[in-house]
């Protein structure tokens, strides 16, 4: 199966290439299903390569073919399979699957239905491409590819401005921390001598290299990271980025391509584990995210809003973990978030898709009993992102916040807890404005209707996931499944710490309750009025409208950088148009002008060209008679 | 008696100077050809006078002026045949009216 491995992406690249050039014309609806049996066929590979890598094979290099080769330096065109690639390649092509079958659903009425399964499944074959990649370099290919079709998909409706500009924001943004992991990989290039992971992590254990220089390299690629997983100061292109159809926000803002800046630190653990304080770094970005994002979420209307900074947040659970030295609960929770958000996405799309496009809550309300399905399902989500004992979320999370407190960063811990309250409070104002109380508009209530079976199997497909993932893969604590396997990979020098069991009780016992009082301040508000939502709104003036316009942060970057950049750019307009324009046309008019005057030489007239030539004869014959009589000057 | 050489070259001369104000002051197409090989012979009377005069045993002069009996009998071929389509195309030999590739 291993051997096989490059038939994962080719799936969906034959997928994209069939729906690219023969959608339009001839396979019309055809293109979905084909793309998503192509992605289905991958996601069956992907769990034969899986069983085979637990089986034992826990290092294999498939390469294609050489890419570059300089001399000694060479880069292939080769897979890295290994257990921290083959999770990444399940969970990429399960969800994807779920999510294209649930795509024939969503996107039935849409006129672009061929375009979004060719540029869905492009996404497929650059994702897997990142994932599998065994060179830093390769990698880029795939992490610049699904930025391309993040682009491409936020602004798949591109006739309406807002989807249009969100794009436009995410590739700029996504730019500038590519430009970050650029600065990283030549600079291993420089250092190392080599891009290939195994190559690179061998070299830094045989010399010690000076501690600056790595640094550098793990801010750089962090930096790469926070552009393209959405963490500070790089977030904000990711509420925008709702703009998209819901299954692209579901599968690639939300389970697959903004977890590839996990997937990149947590590849890159050796480094980040001898260059000093970048793990530091990392924690601390991804708590302060963590946080900051869920306080933005509580006070959304738009339902896909409250789950974008709820991803953001989420992956600044990641990035936390990661941070405190705990790679295998980093990548646990990339896995069951991939579900649950995936589900809480797709939930969304289902109301969304129910009630003809309409996105506002507070439009909603009293939808359970017009979609039995949907709300079921988003309830096990909602309880899993809540981290609700036994659901998958509590599990990871919980091995989060366990390892940041048995590593000692207390405060980071806090950050966590505080994190996981807001969390509960706003997934349960969220469930409960959509699926509950009295219908706020009627004419919408009326007119709902549960989503077709295409798009509901998928949604109990991933309820199944969210609900048992956890448990299967995460007990029992710091020892799971997930531990034994990934461990080899990612905690080569991390220090293990098993904690005893009381510890683990305690903490487990203090997330339940962080969630339980977060679901209780949000029922008690919603269900009871006690505080009032509104009246709290009120009082707390000042507050609110900050978190409503998400601090000012897309003021402050309007105001701090796009401005700027809007000027240079205007002058360099000017320039181009003025000076370089200007000189170009400038020499054609001088031109045009001289051929204008000369012009009039050309007579018709030959006596005059017989006149001319006679009278050069004559000079010639004047001059050379001076030259010979010597009045000329020899 | 030798005729001396200042006389064939002032007789070239003239002949060359008639040619060239034809060439300059006539209108019709024909006898600005006519002038034209009227300058020609000048110049190869010219040629011939010097060979005679300064040759050595190859009479490089005298071979030059076959040379230039074919250039101008291929220039009269060139000349007539521009002239007679150009009087195909508009019935007139008045070069002063011939002016369509003015600039």
């Amino acid at each position: 199966m291993i051997s096989l491995v490059w038939l994962i992406p080719a799936f969906p690249l034959a997928a994209f290439l069939a729906s690219g050039l023969f959608g339009r014309r001839w396979l019309g609806r055809m293109t979905g299903v084909i793309a998503s049996a192509a992605v289905g066929l991958s996601a069956l590979l992907s769990i034969g390569v899986f069983l085979e890598v637990l089986g034992g094979k826990t290092q294999t290099v498939v390469t294609l073919y050489r890419w570059i080769g300089v001399g000694e330096f060479s880069v292939n065109v080769s897979a890295l399979v290994d257990p921290l690639s083959s999770v990444m390649l399940l969970v990429v092509t399960v969800v994807s699957f779920l999510i294209f079958v649930y795509s024939n659903g969503y996107m039935e009425h849409d006129a672009g239905f061929y375009r979004f399964f060719a540029w869905l499944s492009l996404f497929v074959f650059a994702m897997l491409i990142l994932v599998m990649a065994d060179n830093y370099l390769l990698m880029f290919v795939g992490w610049e590819g699904v930025g391309l079709c993040s682009y491409l998909l936020i602004g798949f409706w591109f006739e309406r401005p807002a989807p249009y500009y969100a794009a436009k924001k995410a590739f700029v943004m996504n730019r500038i921390g590519d430009w970050g992991y650029t600065i990283g990989i030549i600079t291993i290039f420089l250092v190392f001598g080599s891009m290939n992971f195994v190559d690179v992590f061998k070299r830094l254990d045989e010399s010690a290299l000076p501690q600056g220089t790595l640094t550098l390299i793990c801010i750089a690629l962090f930096f790469g990271a926070t552009g393209k997983s959405a963490q500070l100061p790089l977030y904000s292109w990711l509420p925008d980025a709702m703009e998209g159809p819901t299954p692209v926000s579901a599968l690639i803002h939300a389970a697959t391509m903004v977890t590839s800046g996990v997937y990149l630190v947590a590849r890159s653990m050796p480094l980040f584990e001898v260059a000093g304080p970048s793990l530091q770094i990392v924690g601390i970005v991804g708590a302060i995210t963590a946080i900051f994002a869920a306080t933005i979420a509580l006070v959304q209307f738009d339902i896909k809003r409250v789950m974008a900074y709820s991803t953001v947040s989420q992956l600044g659970y990641m990035f936390l973990a990661l941070g405190v030295g705990a790679p295998v609960a980093a990548i646990f929770h990339l896995a069951t978030h991939a579900f649950f958000k995936a589900l809480l996405f797709l939930g969304s799309g289902s109301v969304i898709h129910g009630l003809g496009g309409e996105q506002d809550m507070r439009k909603m309300g009293g939808l359970h009993r017009k979609m039995p399905v949907t709300f079921w399902t988003m309830l096990v989500a909602g309880g899993a992102l809540a981290a609700l004992f036994p659901l998958s979320g509590f599990w990871s999370k919980d091995e989060i916040l366990g390892a940041a407190f048995g590593s000692g960063h207390l405060v980071l811990y806090a950050i966590g807890i505080v994190t996981a309250v807001l969390t509960a409070f706003y997934v349960t104002r969220a469930l409960w404005m959509t699926f509950y109380g009295e219908p706020r508009d009627h004419h919408l209530y009326d007119h709902a209707h549960e989503s077709p079976r295409v798009m509901t199997l998928p949604l109990m497909a991933l309820a199944v996931g969210s609900a048992v993932l956890g448990v299967a893969i995460g007990y029992a604590p710091e020892q799971g499944f997930i531990h034994q396997f990934l461990n080899p990979v990612v905690e080569a020098g991390v220090v293990e710490h098993v904690p005893e069991l009381a510890t683990i009780i305690a903490l487990a016992l203090v997330s339940v309750v962080a969630g339980a009082i977060g679901i209780a301040v949000g029922f008690s508000m919603y269900v009871r009025h006690r505080p009032d939502p509104a009246a709290l709104t009120r009082s707390a003036g000042p507050i609110y409208r900050i978190l409503v316009n998400k601090y000012y942060i897309d003021e402050l970057y309007d105001h701090r950088f796009v401005e700027g950049a809007r000027a240079i750019a205007g002058a360099s307009w000017a320039f181009d148009i003025h000076i370089i324009d200007g000189l170009a046309n400038r020499l054609g008019w001088a031109l045009a002008m001289g051929g204008q005057g000369l012009r009039r030489v050309q007579t018709g007239i030959v006596g005059n060209y017989a006149l001319t030539i006679v009278a050069g004869l004559l000079l010639v014959l004047v001059v050379y008679g001076g030259y010979a009589a010597g009045i000329v000057g020899r | 008696m030798t005729v001396p050489l200042g006389a064939y070259v002032a007789v070239s001369a003239a002949l060359f100077f008639i040619g060239c104000a034809g060439v300059l002051v006539r209108r019709n197409a024909v006898v600005i050809l006519m002038c034209v090989e009227l300058m020609l012979n000048a110049a190869n009377l010219a040629l011939v006078a010097f060979s005679r005069k300064y040759g050595s045993i190859d009479e490089r002069g005298s071979v030059f002026v076959v040379f230039v009996f074919v250039i101008a009998a291929a220039e009269v071929a060139v000349g007539l045949g521009i002239i007679l389509s150009a009087y195909r195309n508009r019935p007139v030999v008045n070069v002063d009216e011939i002016h369509q590739m003015k600039g």
